[in-house]
């Protein structure tokens, strides 16, 4: 940790800085007031509970949902009320791998992979093909997957082509949203080391949201825990164990007894 | 319940049913038709919809074609007017029930798959990472299927007019004893270019309300399986009563004298 939260933002320093995001659906307030740093090329992990935001937070910083308040700051750049033109230039800085893939089931995996090229880019189909089986190698994905549809591939297989896809435009943001949920253990850890081996290789920034605390152990370099629409806690993934923080002793023990209380409805 | 409440909030519901509509028609007109274009989604959705419905089109109008040529029969040979027959159905089909039962069989073909394609694409998550693909989903999937709506239909009922004519000269010659060359003579000299632009003209408004109806239902789906059913019900029902009074206005407005 050379540099300190909120100071700076040469090469090495602040990437993401998220200050006073708020958003509310309705009469439910699902962030209230969050800020957040995240160094360059760090992977850091936001862990909390089921409903507690977390997906809200990713989707605003990378823009899918537009904040009611507060500062997106990307690259120095105040991003949070970007629209139309720059927002779809600001896209291209971003790469996100989906909880569920959200492969496009008319496309075949190598079309999948390649669609930011082809579409977004303009990238002659031939070509794209070219880049898109080199993404699917860097994965472990055999060329011969590249003709098949997402719906042949098991939920590991398409997390690979979803991740695969999710660096094609070799992006500087990668977000996960809650990469290994509904993977066996094993496919888990496989899943994780790819992620950290590829995140490296391309360079980029990582945020990534889960609840899985071997996930958090495997991929975090920081870890922040959201509770009740802010962030409550964020350090190191080394000092993860003893944070000092109740809530975060109980989310990472999975006790049920603590200070969190499980609410019922979303 | 207090039934005042109660009406309020259908009322409201409604209002803001309408509004939704309206946000969406309009991010559809400026982000879905202005560029950049995908020609590909274009002629893929042009397939689906028009060249995968012919048989249905085709089967649609031939049965309507012959059963207005037996039930008009009836009614005219109470006027000793049976040879009006060719050239009443002829107008019947290319004026009104050409365009309208097209439209109405596209409704349920059409709406309901755009819909529940949409509607999943939603739910899984798909339209979100198109967004993260620098797409617009309203360019890369509304636009599309608006435009292919509009051009194909009236083409798909262009044919159903051939086909239903065609339906009723089967039948006129075959079980009414009709003369095959005076049957064909009436049905060409009595039908105006007029009766069948005017039906081509509503069938390209019916298509762009099909497609409307498929995407905006689809795009506000959620909830999972269930939600996407919902959707696909709302589309099909929402298309077809849409399609019957824009047909009223249309034909009182434009095509009545």
């Amino acid at each position: 940790m050379q540099t300190p939260a909120g100071q700076g933002d040469a090469a090495s320093g602040i990437h993401i800085s998220v200050r006073g995001l708020k958003k509310r659906f309705g009469p439910k307030v699902v962030l209230d007031g969050v800020d957040l740093d995240v160094r360059r090329r760090s992977s850091l992990v936001i862990i909390g509970g089921s409903g507690t935001g977390k997906s809200v937070l990713i989707k605003c910083i990378i823009g899918l949902l537009a904040a009611d308040s507060g500062e997106i700051v990307i690259d120095g750049e105040d991003t949070a009320r970007l629209q139309g033109r720059a927002r779809e230039a600001l896209m291209a800085k971003f790469g996100m791998l989906f909880q569920g893939a959200a492969l496009f089931d008319s496309l075949p995996v190598w079309e999948n992979v390649a669609f930011g090229l082809i579409q977004g880019r303009g990238m002659a189909r031939r070509k794209a093909r070219e880049v898109a089986l080199e993404k699917l190698a860097q994965v472990g994905l055999p060329e011969q997957v590249a003709d098949l549809y997402p719906a042949e591939l098991s939920g590991g297989m398409q997390k690979r082509v979803g991740l695969a896809r999710a660096i094609a435009h070799e992006p500087e943001i990668i977000l996960f949203d809650e990469p290994t949920t509904g993977l066996d253990p094993i496919m888990a850890a496989v899943i994780d080391e790819l992620i950290v081996r590829t995140v490296r290789q391309v360079g980029a920034t990582a945020i990534t949201i889960t609840h899985d605390m071997n996930s958090v152990r495997r991929i975090a370099d920081e870890v922040a825990m959201i509770h009740q629409g802010r962030i409550i806690w964020h350090g190191p993934v080394e000092r993860l164990e003893n944070s000092g923080n109740a809530y975060v002793d109980q989310f990472i023990h999975g006790r049920a007894e603590g200070p969190i209380r499980m609410a019922v409805r979303r | 319940m207090n039934p005042l409440a109660h009406i309020g909030r259908a009322v409201l519901h409604l209002l803001a049913e309408i509004g939704r509509l309206a946000l969406f028609l309009r991010d559809a007109l400026v982000i879905g038709l202005l560029p950049r274009y995908y020609p590909r989604q274009l002629l893929v959705q042009m397939l689906r919809m028009g060249y995968h419905s012919l048989p249905v089109i085709g089967l649609t109008a031939f049965f309507t074609g012959g059963v207005l040529a037996l039930q008009i029969y009836i009614g005219s040979s109470r006027f000793n007017a049976e040879n009006l027959v060719s050239s009443i159905v002829a107008l019947g089909i290319a004026r009104e029930l050409g365009p309208v039962l097209a439209g109405l069989m596209m409704a349920g073909r059409v709406s309901a798959a755009i819909a529940a394609e949409i509607g999943t694409m939603k739910v899984t998550e798909q339209l979100d990472a198109l967004r993260t693909l620098a797409t617009h989903p309203m360019k890369y999937l509304v636009g599309p299927r608006l435009l292919a709506g509009v051009i194909t239909l009236p083409l798909l009922v262009l044919v159903a007019d051939i086909i239903g004519i065609m339906g009723g000269f089967v039948v006129g010659t075959q079980k009414l004893g009709f003369n095959a060359g005076s049957y064909l003579a009436n049905t060409v000299n009595f039908l105006k270019l007029e009766d069948v632009t005017s039906g081509l003209i509503k069938a390209a408004v019916f298509g762009f309300i099909i497609a409307l109806m498929g995407c905006y239902h689809g795009f506000h789906s959620r909830g999972g399986a269930q939600g996407v059913g919902r959707a696909t019900t709302n589309a099909v029902v929402s298309a077809s009563i849409l399609i019957l009074a824009a047909n009223y206005v249309l034909t009182a407005t434009l095509f009545a004298d």
